[in-house]
């Protein structure tokens, strides 16, 4: 087997400052840049901070910036990029330390979406709820979610404008897809994608798409027919002016 | 390190529970249903656990495709497959309660594949009779954990500390009373106080070095657990799942789901033999998960192994948008990693460590330890599944036995904060200088490379089949590694703030206990069974399928001794005894 050198440049530091180190990699064949990282924690720098679990793009845990695209490290060949590599932590959230982020925020968020709500007569019901397969496959595409947060990373109102007290995220659009996509969910959520949820900041760049490694078109299947919903009851002139009309009051309620 | 500067915040809660996996996430809601405050404390990001690994199902048997099937038969062949030394009420309790997690499971808003006609749809798994596992793609511990989650983080009294990494356990009047943790992030202490504490710390997979757990399986939970006094038990079991990556070697151990060789998959050896038929003529690659792994094992040191020391796994019989819509992650796994198209190409697999048999001796009904106060449910118990693991009986092994601890701890909590103890000031303060002390010596020996070396002794002095010549050489080798590891740094750099290499200077203390204890018990198990096979002992000893094997810590070290178990009553014993009929899939594709 040939072995070459890799030469890896890892952002080190934390909130106070920092800067890229290089560190000098023996390759293996088929290393990803997660093992190139390890190896240096094991071998060169002890106390080298990074995230990482299953190794195998399933918990989404080792979310970084290589060559400066977010990806997850454990699904990211070295033989992609030649013998220069360079990590970076993820730039949208606090840093801790080195290649690590606070990312708290991102649980804050989930805790304000309420959840899976099914009706009266689901929850009464002793037998088992029958779906049909095509029915849950919608709702099915956002759960594949790993959170890695890596869409959260890139999307410019949270990492260019940082935004994060009025927007949720694309993580968090899919999230709420997954749920009012669910055939038995009766909740509906969408004061909340106009109010707190700031989903009208989003203007469709899809970038949050584009890095999901479990490839789940955000944009397209969770964030526009999310927005379709909430403007036919807010901005549809027809149902504003028969609201008019017929008396009926405002529109719904705005969390 | 000043240890004068070396404070902690203190944290009160009725029941805490160390790990935030499955057993972890649905004992936190059955202890907050039951009334009590619940702290969950996790060693990384919240929905990072090791479940989110689990990919082929959930075992329940609800009868949803084979109407055959019944929690008699689940338990059956769990008992079968677990070579029958499981403790036989647990296996009865899950067999008859997986159905009634699942089904909750969904009401919480998790999204199984369906049937046509609407139901849960159950896919066929090594060693069970029928189909059997309720699944969402190869991605079911994903789902289950995510389900699990948002229904924890909406519930009422459930708490969660992520990235934080429980030291030692304490005891007051005789009870567990608390524990001294640390933060990862910045290596600040806590004192956790409680009255009850669930440990769902999951495996202890690090042991070796070819493995599919993650830098967290390190046995925290059996290893604290043993500190404290609490019995072991079953300790020589641990899965090697026969299906791993193994090239390229970067990804060498990576999990390679059953799911496969559900959905079809066969194995074959480099001459194209499909080798299961000289193994297990009757289940072929759906046999136990011992026997594929032995079988793989042997056909590789028969000369017939695969250019990397494996066997080829192949699907390419059935259609790629089957494969693609079943097994999903797979698909994307070995195009990314390996440059290998499974709709077109087989893949290379080999055994690698995967789950923890043994663990901490539990009460059937309610996940007690020997220790008052203490419980543990999921990977970190033992009992369900005796001497081997069928595959979709952890996910259902979480749900039941979670509840069921979480369910007694809350009880345990509420008799308990009436006659609460304090914990001895100078057993906290004894904890905290034995955590910062490999600060104190960062120039000390590398702990990244002990702990290979100590993956390289297990890989080779227990392996897939043991022997004692080799487990006893293990063992003699133990008492260093433990001085070693008792005064090893921390790689070179003695700061608190995200200090992995400080970190991992104690993971090996927990490595240690569990190794130790594998090796102990290994020896006294003079015979093959399930996954402890022996080369010096090749066959099943009748009479030590009546014992288990208990571990426990004396003023002399690790005591290990056999036990006699109650035998199985009467209407449990008709239920292995009987044959069932086989299930005959129509062609569904």
């Amino acid at each position: 087997m040939e072995i070459s050198n890799l030469d890896l440049k890892v952002w080190r530091g934390d909130a106070e400052g920092g800067e890229l180190v290089s560190y000098r990699v023996p390759v293996r064949e088929g290393m990803v840049v997660l093992d190139a990282v390890l190896w240096v924690q094991a071998n060169m720098a002890s106390d080298l901070a990074v995230r990482w679990n299953c190794k195998a793009a399933k918990c989404g845990s080792c979310s970084a910036e290589v060559q400066g695209f977010p990806r997850l490290m454990c699904k990211t060949p070295i033989a992609d990029y030649g013998n220069e590599v360079t990590v970076r932590p993820m730039k949208a959230f606090p840093l801790i330390k080195d290649l690590v982020t606070d990312v708290s925020w991102n649980y804050e968020v989930n805790k304000e979406i309420p959840p899976f709500t099914p009706s009266e007569k689901d929850l009464a019901t002793s037998e088992p709820w029958r779906m049909q397969q095509q029915d849950v496959e919608r709702s099915m595409e956002f759960r594949k979610c790993i959170e890695c947060f890596l869409c959260q990373d890139v999307c410019h109102v949270v990492r260019a404008h940082d935004l994060k007290s009025a927007f949720y995220g694309p993580r968090f659009f899919a999230r709420i897809a997954s749920l009012e996509m669910h055939p038995k969910d009766v909740l509906d959520r969408r004061p909340l994608l106009k109010g707190k949820a700031g989903l009208g900041l989003c203007n469709v760049t899809k970038c949050c798409t584009e890095v999901c490694p479990e490839h789940i078109k955000i944009t397209d299947n969770a964030i526009i027919p999310l927005k379709e919903r909430m403007d036919d009851v807010y901005f549809d002139p027809l149902r504003s002016l028969i609201r008019v009309l017929g008396g009926r009051g405002r529109s719904p309620k705005t969390n | 390190m000043d240890l004068v500067n070396a404070t902690y915040e203190t944290v009160e809660t009725d029941v805490l529970v160390l790990g935030a996996g499955g057993a972890g996430l649905r004992g936190a809601i059955a202890a907050a249903e039951g009334g009590a405050r619940v702290l969950v404390v996790c060693k990384s990001l919240l929905g990072k656990a090791h479940t989110v690994m689990a990919e082929g199902g959930v075992a329940a048997a609800m009868h949803n495709v084979a109407y055959q099937d019944s929690w008699e038969v689940h338990f059956a062949d769990t008992m079968k497959g677990g070579k029958l030394i499981n403790d036989w009420r647990m296996a009865e309790l899950h067999a008859k309660e997986s159905p009634e997690r699942v089904l909750e499971l969904e009401r919480w808003g998790a999204v199984f594949d369906r049937t046509w006609q609407g139901r849960i749809h159950q896919r066929p798994f090594g060693a069970h009779t029928y189909p059997r596992l309720a699944h969402i793609g190869d991605r079911t511990g994903l789902e289950l954990i995510r389900t699990l989650q948002d229904r924890a983080v909406h519930t009422k009294g459930v708490d969660v500390h992520m990235e934080v990494t429980v030291f030692k356990l304490f005891k007051a009047g005789g009870k567990v009373a608390g524990a001294l943790a640390y933060r990862r992030s910045d290596g600040s202490l806590i004192l956790y106080r409680c009255a009850a504490l669930v440990l769902a710390s999951g495996g202890t997979g690090k042991m070796y070095r070819v493995t599919s757990n993650s830098w967290e399986s390190t046995g925290d939970g059996t290893a604290l657990a043993y500190e404290a006094g609490a019995e072991l038990r079953d300790m020589e079991m641990v899965q090697f799942h026969p299906t791993g990556m193994v090239w390229p070697a970067g990804v060498r151990g990576i999990l390679v789901t059953e799911g496969v060789r559900g959905e079809g998959g066969v194995l074959r050896n480099k001459d194209g033999e499909r080798f299961m038929e000289r193994y297990d003529h009757e289940r072929m690659e759906l046999s136990s998960r011992d026997v594929v792994a032995r079988a793989i094992n042997s056909e590789v040191l028969a000369g017939r192994g695969t250019p990397h020391g494996g066997a080829f796994l192949d699907i390419t019989h059935r259609k790629p948008e089957f494969i693609k819509s079943k097994l999903p992650s797979m698909y994307e796994q070995f195009l990314k990693l390996a440059k290998v198209d499974i709709t077109k190409q087989p893949m290379e697999v080999a055994p690698t460590i995967h789950y923890a048999m043994g663990g901490v001796r539990v009460d059937a009904e309610t996940g007690a330890s020997t220790v008052p106060g203490l419980f543990a449910a999921g990977e970190v118990a033992s009992g369900l599944h005796g001497a081997n693991r069928l595959g979709g009986n952890s996910l259902s092994d979480l749900l039941v036995f979670g509840k069921r601890a979480g369910d007694a701890a809350a009880e345990a909590a509420r008799v308990g904060n009436a006659a609460r103890s304090d914990i001895d000031q100078a057993d906290i303060e004894g904890a905290i200088t034995e955590l910062m002390s490999p600060l104190d010596r960062p120039e000390g020996e590398n702990p990244y490379k002990l702990m290979v070396e100590i993956q390289d002794m297990m890989s080779e002095h227990a392996p897939i089949v043991r022997d004692e010549a080799g487990l006893t050489s293990g063992l003699e080798k133990i008492g260093s590694f433990r001085e070693r590891a008792l005064v090893c740094g921390t790689g070179g750099n003695n700061t608190l703030a995200f200090n992995p290499g400080w970190h991992t200077a104690h993971d090996l203390r927990s490595l240690l206990v569990n190794a130790e204890a594998l090796l102990r018990s290994g020896l006294m198990r003079r015979e093959s069974r399930g996954a402890h096979a022996r080369s010096d002992y090749p066959r099943p000893d009748d009479q030590l399928a009546a014992v288990n094997f208990v571990v426990e810590k004396s003023a002399s070290g690790m005591h290990v001794r056999p036990e006699q178990r109650a035998p199985m009553p009467g209407y449990l014993a008709d239920q292995v005894q009987r044959s069932y009929a086989r299930y005959t899939p129509e062609e569904t594709e």
